[in-house]
């Protein structure tokens, strides 16, 4: 990982939405080809910081920078930044109306106005990549949940983005589809994507993570490379926070 | 000229006669309505039998009103019995049979999308912490049904306010009819009676049949869950 | 004479109906955006066309508008009537298409880079219309019905025709079973494709 490629900068970052703030001065920077695992407590707004990247969320204060260049004003083209920032919801979001190979292709024609043939080929390849070049004419509600989400990555990958942002993509699955989902993101890493994950899946941030952000009640309150994290948290509600992991599998 | 016309409204009693004819509207509306409701409601447990002869005679039934013009229906009572029968309806008696026949159906309609809207396990859990069919019924299932049932019957009640007024083309006098005659009286001396008497009613109607409209959306959005 | 009439009554209908898709589209984008004043037009609109009978509505046009010099012949009052009753029919059947679909699909629009228009016009809409449909169809049966109100304004359509026979020539039982019949055709074929279409969409089911 070099240091000075700073793909994606926040500064300060303060959200509020109406009843108390979310976000308390975020600061954080993602070099470009890092793994950052977000975990946390449920309400620590690990998610509404992710979607505050994608613009999603109205901030208060602070600043994002993507490329040195501020995204947060008032003038952003969030269509275009979109295209480089792209996102995977924990819901399965695939547009029902559209077969899995329109779905994937509705950005790269619409929004960056692609040839058809070239991107249905370039789609066809991811597609089979993920083992679902079959599915290519199903309907969304033909497959299960963890071939949606997996769809759900390539309609994101297909825009080509240059940070991918994944908001608890398996926390809606069967058990024994949280798998497929993983091994399709760590392949993604391996081949040196850029990715903010939030999740709730331990082993897989122990496994996928360059570094770990531990988020609670609105602040970053440790970050640190997976092996310290998981093995010598520094601060005390990081250690609460594991403990209760521990404590479901020693049950 | 405008000073004129709406001068029409408030000469001798004419005001007040719109007012009883707007009753007679609203009279038959009500009569109508709480025949529907009290049919509605059995025709609708019956429209969630499985019986296939129930389904289809059931479903003939609401197709049927649900096609035919109420004008048409109020024609077929009103000249038709007379015809066939013998039989000298009066109009206000042949409009509440039609509104109480087309009411009943829609209401029964109604009746079963709400009961078969509640969840089979609600039926379920209740008669697993021992309670008998009917006791389910009274304490769990009608509860929710009427929280959904509710809205729905009052706007089928201002739809049926407002349908009542066809039956002025058979010839009864209601706020219509007052206001044909008023238009007729003044034909010399108020030459523009007609707007401001037509417009008189419209507001009428606007003011019996939006309050209860808006009473119906404002339980449905307070029952929403 | 009664396939004269029905034509009539059908062309008017139709009419009717397609000025009712548009102005209730319009009143549901208005609301949709909350463009500023013509959304509480709309909404006002919207209470009185949806609180007020359709013959009071026609009554108004047709005996009262002249008189301060509006004068509108009984066809094009007949349009204007079941438009301003449909409108709001239309945008309430528009508007729970609409409330139907989840935010998280304008999100995943947004997200993949498309502007709001892009997700309006390729995510939103085709699914709100496939769940506005059963209502649509119902409007459409409900707005051919109320079109019988029309002989009230001197049109000649199928309840005008079937009163001359009856004042006329007291052939009152051919003229009400024409009367019934004349309708039963009209309506029964768009009562039996609205069904089957709602059963379509509930079997091709979005729903994940």
């Amino acid at each position: 990982m070099n240091d000075n490629e700073k793909l994606l900068e926040i500064h300060k970052l303060y959200k509020d939405y109406g009843n108390g703030p979310i976000l308390k001065g975020i600061s954080l920077d993602i070099s470009k080809g890092e793994v950052v695992v977000v975990i946390g407590p449920s309400g620590c707004g690990k998610s509404t910081l992710l979607r505050c990247m994608n613009g999603l969320e109205p901030i208060q204060s602070g600043e994002i920078l993507l490329d040195g260049n501020a995204i947060t004003g008032k003038k952003t083209k969030w269509s275009e930044i979109r295209q480089k920032i792209g996102m995977v919801f924990q819901s399965y979001d695939l547009f029902p109306h559209m077969t899995v190979i329109d779905n994937i292709l509705l950005g790269p024609l619409k929004a960056q106005k692609r040839n058809r043939a070239e991107a249905e080929k370039e789609a066809e390849v991811l597609l089979d990549r993920i083992g679902l070049l079959d599915k290519k004419n199903s309907y969304p509600r033909q497959l299960s949940g963890g071939q949606k989400q997996r769809v759900a990555i390539v309609r994101a990958l297909m825009m080509k983005p240059e940070i991918m942002l994944f908001d608890e993509v398996t926390a809606a699955l069967d058990p024994e589809m949280v798998r497929e989902v993983l091994d399709v993101m760590l392949e993604l890493a391996k081949n040196g994507s850029t990715m903010v994950i939030v999740t709730h899946e331990m082993e897989f941030a122990k496994a996928v993570a360059d570094r770990v952000v531990f988020l609670d009640r609105g602040e970053i309150v440790e970050m640190d490379s997976p092996q310290e994290f998981f093995t010598a948290p520094k601060t005390e509600r990081a250690q609460k926070f594991l403990n209760t992991f521990t404590f479901e599998i020693e049950k | 000229m405008q000073d004129l016309g709406i001068k029409v409204l408030f000469m001798g009693n004419n005001f007040i006669r719109l007012l009883e004819g707007l009753w007679i509207t609203i009279k038959i509306s009500l009569i109508a309505v709480a025949i529907s409701i009290v049919l509605g409601i059995l025709l609708g447990m019956v429209m969630t039998l499985k019986n296939p002869v129930t389904k289809t005679v059931t479903r003939v039934y609401l197709e049927f009103v649900r096609i035919m013009p109420q004008l048409v229906l109020l024609f077929i009572v009103y000249f038709g019995a007379t015809k066939a029968f013998g039989w000298n309806l009066s109009g206000q008696l042949s409009a509440v049979i039609v509104f109480a026949f087309w009411g009943t159906a829609e209401m029964g309609d109604l009746v079963r999308g709400a009961l078969i809207s509640i969840p089979k396990h609600q039926y379920e859990s209740g008669e697993a912490i021992g309670l008998t069919k009917a006791q389910v019924y009274m304490y769990i299932i009608m509860p929710q049904a009427l929280r959904r049932l509710i809205p729905l019957s009052i706007n089928l009640a201002t739809r049926m306010i407002k349908t009542t007024s066809l039956i002025v083309l058979i010839g009864v006098v209601e706020v219509l009819k007052v206001g044909q005659q008023i238009i007729e009286a003044n034909r010399y001396t108020v030459p523009n009676a007609a707007l401001w008497i037509y417009g008189t009613i419209f507001f009428m109607y606007f003011f019996t049949c939006w309050p209860v409209s808006l009473v119906a959306s404002w339980l449905e959005k307070r029952w929403e869950n | 004479m009664y396939a004269e009439a029905a034509k009539l009554t059908l062309g008017i209908g139709l009419i009717g109906i397609l000025f009712s898709v548009v102005t209730g589209l319009f009143c549901v984008l208005v609301q949709h955006y909350r463009v500023p004043v013509l959304r509480q037009i709309a909404a006002v609109y919207k209470e009185l066309s949806r609180n007020t009978p359709l013959l009071v509505q026609l009554f108004f046009l047709y005996f009262g508008l002249p008189k301060i010099g509006i004068i509108i012949s009984s066809e094009a009052c007949a349009v204007i009537g079941l438009s301003f009753l449909g409108g709001s029919y239309m945008a309430e059947a528009f508007r729970s298409g609409l409330e139907a679909i989840d935010k998280i699909q304008v999100e995943s629009g947004l997200s993949i880079g498309l502007t709001h228009m892009q997700v309006m016009r390729y995510v939103i809409l085709p699914q709100a219309l496939s769940i506005s449909i059963p209502a649509l169809c119902a409007n459409v049966i409900f707005l051919i019905k109320e079109t019988s109100v029309f002989s009230a304004v001197a049109l000649a359509d199928l309840m005008y025709v079937a009163k001359d026979l009856i004042g006329l020539y007291y052939k009152t039982d051919e003229a009400l079973l024409m009367l019934v019949i004349a309708y039963l055709i009209l309506l029964l074929p768009v009562s039996i494709f609205a069904s089957w279409l709602e059963r379509r969409l509930r079997y091709a089911g979005f729903g994940n």
